[in-house]
């Protein structure tokens, strides 16, 4: 199984390295909408719960792209059919695509946050990296194992571009809240952790629970 | 011994439509089923039915041994699909697809060069699909149908806009002198009957005859 992921997930790199279609578009979509925040606010910095609240919308819009865009190339280029012709265990394409998407928002992150701390952010990030890091991996986890379930749901509607973000928003309330409440006390003036660890723990315990979800329900997906 | 293919009633339904119903069936290992009839007659459904990609609705269908839909765990990676797409990536080289559906099916590396070599498209097997020509893209979905070396090929079409040389190429990996179990799709009517068993006719999802027949008879079914 571990094999056959690894396959689709250089698969997927590769098509994305040539194709440049998913992370530019997701970035490039968290840099529109923090010029637009820094303009429509009409501030010269945020800080705290807003700042936050700011990061992690737009992050979890910027997911919503790539989750249409996951299963594109299986849907058009009959790559599901061809992995249900090969002896393979179906949870391996979950697992691809749930890392894939993963490697997307770490990638997307690279830019975004230090474009959100020069446009919007009033205290510098730089004494805060290690916790931001643990909350960005705990919070693209979620992301990606949610994302990876929904978008494979989407993929067999004729609605996938309005079912996608219907279904993914709802289902990644927990993670922002959990996000934005571990983040918020780094993005204060006065920083310093907050009750880190019981938020990281509900990340963490959303990210059990959804990767478990997800690995349990993905097979019945697949059927016709 | 038994049949590669057994089929018994098998009646597929896409919501209220019926797509095939009462189809009946067995073809021996080595024998060639050629599938014919209009468009929407229910070749394409059969075929997808046949590997393990749709459920049968009713009646009975045996494929290789595996009892379908209960056993059809069993079917992948024993069938060579070649259909209407080529089921490979346009934005990947013909040699990094090959690769790919070679790591898939737990095939080994050198098996990609032969299948190239087979095809004749060694020469441009590291150009992406999407500067290929059509019938290029034709010739590296047939050896993706055959990289794993499969016992049953269900082939729809599987001469679309390949040339005659082109065509005379794959004769040996999916033609009759394959050696395969093969189910040919095509509306090539005297071709497909030339080389095939048996002719399986089909009308609207209905089984209109089976057995060897004369072109005459098979008129009847596109009109």
């Amino acid at each position: 199984m571990i094999g056959a992921a690894g396959a689709i997930l250089r698969k997927d790199l590769r098509i994305e390295l040539r194709a440049k279609e998913s992370v530019p578009a997701m970035t490039l979509f968290t840099l529109t909408v923090y010029v637009l925040f820094h303009f429509g606010l009409d501030r010269d910095s945020l800080d705290g719960e807003l700042a936050a609240g700011v990061l992690w919308v737009t992050l979890l819009l910027a997911a919503v792209i790539g989750v249409s865009r996951l299963f594109a190339a299986e849907r058009e280029q009959g790559g599901i059919d061809a992995l249900l012709l090969a002896p393979v265990d179906r949870t391996s394409l979950f697992l691809a695509k749930a890392a894939a998407l993963y490697l997307f928002l770490a990638a997307v992150e690279v830019v975004a946050v230090p474009a959100f701390a020069l446009l919007l952010l009033g205290p510098g990030l730089s004494g805060t990296m290690p916790e931001l890091l643990l909350i960005l991996a705990l919070g693209n986890l979620g992301i990606a194992a949610v994302g990876a379930l929904v978008a494979a749901l989407a993929a067999e509607t004729r609605a996938r571009e309005l079912i996608a973000p219907l279904l993914l928003l709802p289902l990644l309330v927990p993670v922002l809240i959990a996000c934005a409440q571990a983040t918020e006390p780094f993005l204060r003036q006065d920083q310093g952790p907050e009750d880190l660890a019981r938020w990281l723990g509900l990340l963490t315990l959303y990210d059990v629970v959804f990767v478990l979800l997800s690995v349990a329900v993905f097979d019945y997906l697949l059927e016709d | 011994m038994d049949p590669a293919i057994e089929l018994d009633g098998l009646e597929r339904r896409y919501g209220e439509r019926v797509a095939l119903s009462g189809v009946t069936v067995s073809l021996p290992e080595g024998a060639t089923l050629a599938v014919l009839g209009a468009n929407g007659a229910g070749k394409t459904t059969l075929l997808r039915v046949l590997a393990a990609l749709l459920r049968p609705h009713e009646g009975t269908a045996r494929v290789l041994g595996a009892e379908l839909p209960g056993e059809r765990w069993k079917v992948p990676g024993k069938v060579g699909y070649l259909g209407h797409e080529p089921l490979l990536y346009r934005q990947l080289t013909g040699r990094e697809n090959l690769h790919y559906q070679a790591r898939l099916h737990g095939v080994d590396g050198s098996r990609v060069s032969e299948v190239l070599d087979a095809v004749g498209m060694k020469r441009r097997a590291d150009e992406p699909l999407q500067d290929l020509s059509r019938g290029m893209v034709q010739r590296l979905a047939a050896a993706r149908a055959v990289l794993h070396d499969p016992p049953l090929l269900l082939l729809d079409e599987p001469r679309a806009n390949l040339d005659p040389a082109a065509s005379e190429l794959l004769e040996s990996l999916i033609g009759r002198s394959s050696g395969r179990t093969r189910v040919l799709v095509t509306h090539d009517v005297e071709g497909a009957l030339a080389e095939s068993d048996l002719a399986l006719g089909l009308k609207a999802g209905r089984q209109m005859f089976l057995g060897k027949v004369e072109p005459a008879a098979v008129r009847e079914l596109y009109r």
